[in-house]
């Protein structure tokens, strides 16, 4: 017996009407590869980390970026990179960046010297 | 679409006395602290082997939804009422495959690669939302997916943007920005029909009524007495529970459904003004766990259709494949 759809698309399939469920249907790398995809929005903007495709190269990579990045809302533009190309620091050695807040001297915030103006205006005024 | 509250417990799994058994007690407790802290948990931190195993399960199981899920809507893609319906409804579509796919990269940087997700899918391991087990038998029932299903799913993944796992929060936050268009379009179609002509007025009752019982299913069975909730909630992996899940969809949709004159078929339904809890008659479980178990009217035609597609695709995606490509886990 042949499975009987209300989507006659489906049975023109002529789907088999036992059980469907099988063991191995795709192997390993049948969706290839992943990219990393940025998505710019305006010009003058950054190119944002977005999400990733999986793609057989980078052409087909931008081909699926557009339809699941860019399908609504605005873009100007689209980078993609392998996703083995990107090299990332480990989260385990986030210690790195810890004393970077207390670089203050490395901020415009880290330099007052007001108080030591109106000091010296008071001395010379003196 | 279209995350429900319930997760597939297989069967065959032994079942832990609790979650974090065996687990080096320090990179817990500072594991423990970050989610309790508000921060993110990403793919390549610590993390104890029962939250990888339960965000895999649950992240994939969202992923088959927004696949099959797309199978009764797609149906009417082709016999839509009129082209301005046809667009909506293609870019709807189209949208819950995109759903699918941020979803799937998001399990997949947990380790599980997309061609296991799928091959699990098709070999019945693992489990898609129970409602699309059922068909669209009309027009009307495009209305009542569109609308009641999206909602609920809003619901649901509305509380799981707020989760712990980083590259799952992001895919929701955009996957619940589109939800809202077809929860509006879905809207648009069941307001149009309720307020229509008498036919197109039973069309919706109709469909409702073929629809009520699985929509009170689609949070799944309470879960407040499961052993497992309470670790899941502190690891902020489940949000909110199945049933708290299913008051907060009633006490918003309820009146959405009665203000255009559709009666919801349950003549036990009723807010308790003491509790302030939506109470109802029983959804039939047993059906529930039937279904669930693969004899629902449309579980054999969903993997069918997805084993096919897999099956004409294969020789496109070979003739692309070139021998050097190697797999890399995607990093957010
Ligand atoms: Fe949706
Ligand atoms: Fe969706």
């Amino acid at each position: 017996m042949k499975l009987n759809s209300l989507d006659p698309r489906v049975n023109r399939m002529e789907l088999p009407d036992e059980n469907p469920y099988t063991d191995q249907v795709l192997h390993t790398m049948e969706h290839w590869e992943t990219y990393e995809v940025f998505h710019q929005k305006k010009r003058g903007t950054q190119h944002v980390h977005c999400g990733i495709v999986h793609a057989p190269n980078a052409d087909m990579a931008l081909l699926f970026a557009k339809e699941q990045f860019a399908r609504r809302g605005e873009t100007s533009n689209l980078w993609v990179v392998k996703t083995e190309h990107v090299m990332a620091v480990d989260y385990g050695d986030a210690d790195i960046f810890e004393t970077t807040p207390e670089k203050v001297y490395r901020d415009a915030s880290g330099y007052k010297v007001m108080d030591r103006i109106n000091e010296f205006k008071k001395k010379q005024n003196a | 679409m279209y995350g429900g509250g319930y997760i597939h417990q297989d069967p065959n799994q032994k079942p832990k006395s609790h979650l974090a058994e065996g687990e080096d007690p320090i990179r817990l407790a500072e594991f423990e602290a970050r989610i309790a802290a508000g921060d993110k948990i990403e793919p390549r931190d610590w993390m104890p082997a029962e939250y990888r195993r339960q965000l895999i399960r649950m992240i994939e199981q969202h992923a088959h939804s927004e696949v099959i899920g797309s199978l009764p809507e797609g149906t009417w893609i082709t016999r839509a009422p009129g082209f301005r319906r046809k667009m909506a409804l293609m870019a709807k579509v189209q949208d819950e495959i995109g759903h699918a796919q941020l979803l799937y990269s998001a399990a997949e940087t947990l380790g599980k690669p997309r061609e296991q997700m799928i091959n699990d899918l098709i070999n019945g391991k693992s489990k898609y939302s129970n409602v699309f087990n059922y068909p669209a038998k009309t027009w009307a029932d495009v209305a009542v997916i569109g609308f009641l299903i999206d909602a609920a799913a809003i619901v649901n993944q509305v509380a799981n943007s707020k989760g712990s796992y980083g590259p799952y929060c992001r895919a929701l936050e955009r996957i619940c920005y589109e939800e809202s268009f077809h929860l509006k379009q879905g809207h648009d179609i069941f307001v149009f029909l309720a307020t229509g002509t008498e036919v197109q007025k039973e069309m919706v009752q109709q469909a409702l009524n073929r629809w009520w019982k699985p929509i009170m299913h689609f949070f799944g069975p309470s879960d407040k007495s499961s052993v497992h909730t309470e670790t899941l909630m502190r690891w902020k992996v489940k949000m909110a529970s199945n049933d708290d899940m299913r008051q907060q969809f009633l006490n918003m949709y309820v009146p959405k459904i009665r203000e255009v004159g559709i009666t919801i078929p349950d003549a036990e339904l009723k807010k308790n003004p003491l509790t302030n809890e939506w109470e109802f008659g029983d959804p039939d479980w047993a059906e529930f766990y039937e279904v669930i178990k693969g004899n629902g009217p449309c579980n054999s035609e969903r993997i069918a259709v997805r084993k096919w597609a897999e099956d004409h695709g294969r020789w496109v995606r070979e003739a692309l494949l070139k021998p050097s490509h190697r797999y890399t886990v995607p990093l957010a």
